[in-house]
């Protein structure tokens, strides 16, 4: 069994939440206690049925304004696979969150209202779907109910959102529709869409197939800490901790240590009371290597025959998280694997219009706004393209005076 | 990759993670399946070498027995180092006061104690067991989750986690809780004692025990328990799915004595986790502000 992690992405009525309650409640992964405190909660739908939604908004202020206003996480499984559902909130100001959500996500589901059609929010949850690098889409065409499910309306909708796929750059879309608040096509195929030849959404999402989130095949291990017991029977003992980002490891690979440059062979892997011979993308492990090199926290090993780009000038994809607008006097603190290094922002060549896609030159960088800059940092940072290596090609940056998360980046091209 | 396996590696790099972060974390120890479970995940981290952190109980007093003997019997067998911050101690000073009446627990107390143990020893990051299935406050907090001076959690203002680059950054004063295990639920963690047969403390298999009941649920009778005349003592064949302060953690009724039967009844269970903690039925948002409140 394995792990599929997904987005749902919907403006405010869209009925994200109810679709996720819908999804727990119809496969059985709501407890009885959890449905006691539902039905003791008095909101209800205009047919005096249980408001699904109150299963995932879990704050307080949100309970009170009815809108979801964080990422929050859920769990549940199948026979055949286990799903870590992100529901991030579809209000404007919320950008950020499905960025972070989408961070951590191999599949999103975009919500469309049939009534509704592709809006101005389809077109930015999409993009930022495309940014993110997401391979798999699935766009759930909802409230089929409240246009009779009807098939003209979903074919309309479909080619409609064809369009803005090609022009964002989503390749792999699935098409469903459904009714969330009914139950239509998501855990159970609808009678009430005899012309829909597809299957349920819970039916493809335990079928699809998981995407690895590293297209690269190219071996980086980032160095997260080192083990060394300094005790009389393991004096010399040396090992690297870390987990491997993308691609594998072998004992007896050529290895090669960024940003210093130095080379080595590996001479064991490490897993406990394991040692096994390969250590692939994903797996916690502690490697040795044959020579003595000075090796540190920060530090990446990457295989010798496909290295990355080691640079200090970056040109990258910025989404700006924080109220507090960036301001390219200030240096910041960049996150990449387990360097922190300074940064500054040097240039900022455009920002998009996330509604309408387009580039526009303007210097200011305010929450949720998302565009192209060039930085510069401190240390060389050895890093791929985000598009080539999701992994080694995305960071944040933290403000130095507030130590707040406020940017994600995602480098396209080295610009030294 | 199988799903233990990818919850495995991720809970180990969020442990290093914490090693290569902070000055001075400690691994926050309650004698339940699920910091015993990340006691494991620490030596597949740092082993040969040792943990670069203690481990912390909070000790309410109102403990059952079985968890303390093996408490001490875990800190032999792997020679770490163990803090015990004492409830009855800030009892004895004053700065908390013992609940009355029928339903008192030590439960919100500890929260004074954990805060104060924090300070004394200066931990700016504090690993603990909470995964985002048990409850639905739990379900949005990050894996690293920043508390002020205070130890309050402020679920407005919550650093974006983006990929899996957690941002350590605090200023004096604030720390850092980190959960590895947010992303497993409770199925998960018994699957995972069972495949690396980690041992357990005897409470979590069925036994026979005196208990009485209350809001329809199980508790071991004990003397930190205020009895009156409605309440029957009965003997009942049971076992604990949490392990907290005896006077807020309820029994369920079970005859699985097996590790094997305890997943079964686990799959076809539709109780969850927290209904059996008294603590989170007092009200719809009872977790949520204790959390505010520098809770776990």
């Amino acid at each position: 069994m394995n792990i599929l992690k997904l987005l749902t992405a919907g403006s405010v009525d869209d009925g994200k939440s109810t679709l996720i309650g819908r999804l727990l409640y119809d496969s059985e992964a709501i407890l009885i206690d959890q449905l006691e405190a539902l039905q003791r909660s008095n909101r209800k739908n205009d047919d005096g049925t249980i408001d699904l939604a109150i299963l995932t908004d879990g704050l307080k202020a949100e309970r009170e304004q009815g809108i979801t206003i964080d990422v929050a996480y859920k769990y549940f499984q199948t026979e055949k696979r286990k799903f870590i559902i992100a529901d991030t909130p579809g209000h404007i100001q919320y950008t950020r969150n499905m960025v972070t959500g989408a961070s951590n996500s191999n599949l999103a589901i975009i919500l469309i209202d049939a009534r509704k059609g592709v809006i101005e929010q389809t077109i930015r949850h999409s993009f930022l779907v495309s940014l993110l690098g997401l391979p798999q889409v699935v766009v759930a065409i909802n409230k089929m109910d409240m246009v009779e499910f009807e098939e003209a309306v979903f074919d309309r909708i479909v080619a409609d959102y064809k369009k803005l796929a090609a022009k964002v750059g989503l390749e792999h879309v699935t098409y469903i529709p459904v009714s969330a608040l009914k139950g239509d096509n998501i855990v159970f195929e609808s009678t009430r869409t005899s012309w829909y030849k597809g299957s349920s959404l819970l039916s493809h999402l335990e079928n699809v197939e998981i995407p690895v989130d590293t297209k690269s095949e190219h071996a980086r291990f980032p160095v997260q800490w080192i083990v060394r017991p300094q005790t009389d029977e393991l004096h010399d003992y040396r090992g690297y901790a870390g987990r491997v980002s993308s691609g594998s490891f072998r004992v007896n690979d050529k290895v090669t240590v960024l940003p210093s440059g130095f080379s080595s062979k590996i001479s064991q892997i490490e897993l406990y009371d394991m040692q096994p011979e390969i250590a692939s993308a994903g797996m916690s492990v502690t490697l040795h290597l044959a020579d003595e090199i000075d090796i540190s926290r920060g530090d990446i090993l990457v295989s010798a025959e496909n290295a990355p780009h080691v640079s200090r000038q970056i040109e990258t994809d910025l989404c700006w998280m924080d109220t507090r607008a960036l301001d390219t006097t200030q240096t910041y603190f960049l996150q990449h694997n387990s360097r922190i290094t300074r940064c500054r922002i040097q240039e900022i060549l455009y920002k998009f219009n996330i509604n309408t896609l387009e580039k526009e030159y303007d210097e200011d960088f305010k929450l949720n706004d998302i565009g192209r800059i060039i930085i510069k940092t401190a240390d060389p940072l050895a890093f791929d393209y985000y598009q080539d290596n999701n992994a080694n090609g995305g960071a944040i940056l933290i403000d130095a005076r507030t130590n707040v998360t406020v940017g994600a980046l995602m480098f396209r091209a080295n610009a030294e | 990759m199988d799903y233990l396996d990818e919850l495995e590696a991720e809970a180990i790099y969020i442990l290093r993670e914490v090693a290569g972060q902070f000055e001075k974390p400690a691994l926050l120890f309650s004698g339940g399946k699920d910091s015993i479970t990340i006691v494991h995940l620490a030596l597949k981290a740092f082993r040969p070498g040792k943990f670069p952190f203690p481990l912390v109980h909070i000790d309410t007093g109102h403990n059952f027995e079985e968890t303390i003997t093996y408490r001490d019997e875990m800190i032999a067998r792997i020679g770490e180092k163990l803090i015990v911050g004492y409830v009855q101690d800030d009892i004895d000073a004053g700065n908390v006061v013992e609940q009355k009446g029928k339903n008192a627990s030590r439960n919100q107390l500890q929260t004074v104690t954990l805060l104060n143990t924090i300070a004394k020893h200066k931990f700016d990051a504090c690993i603990g067991g909470a995964r985002r299935d048990e409850e639905k406050a739990r379900a949005k907090e990050r894996i690293f989750s920043v508390r002020d001076e205070f130890g309050q959690w402020d679920p407005k203002r919550q650093r974006p986690e983006l990929w899996s680059l957690y941002n350590g950054k605090i200023h004096p004063g604030e720390n850092v809780r980190v959960f590895p295990i947010s992303n497993w639920t409770e199925l998960d963690v018994w699957n995972y004692i069972r495949r690396e047969n980690i041992p357990l403390p005897t409470i979590y298999f069925a036994h026979e025990r005196e208990v009485i009941t209350r809001g329809g649920q199980y508790m071991a009778a004990s003397p930190f328990l205020n009895l009156d005349e409605e309440d029957v003592i009965e003997r009942k064949n049971v076992r604990f799915r949490t392990v907290g302060d005896m006077t807020c953690t309820a029994a369920v009724e079970s005859y699985a004595n097996q590790i094997d039967d305890i997943i079964d009844e686990i799959s076809a269970s539709r109780v969850s986790e927290r209904g059996a903690r008294m603590d989170d039925k007092v009200s719809e948002a009872a977790m949520e502000d204790r959390k505010k409140g520098g809770y776990f």
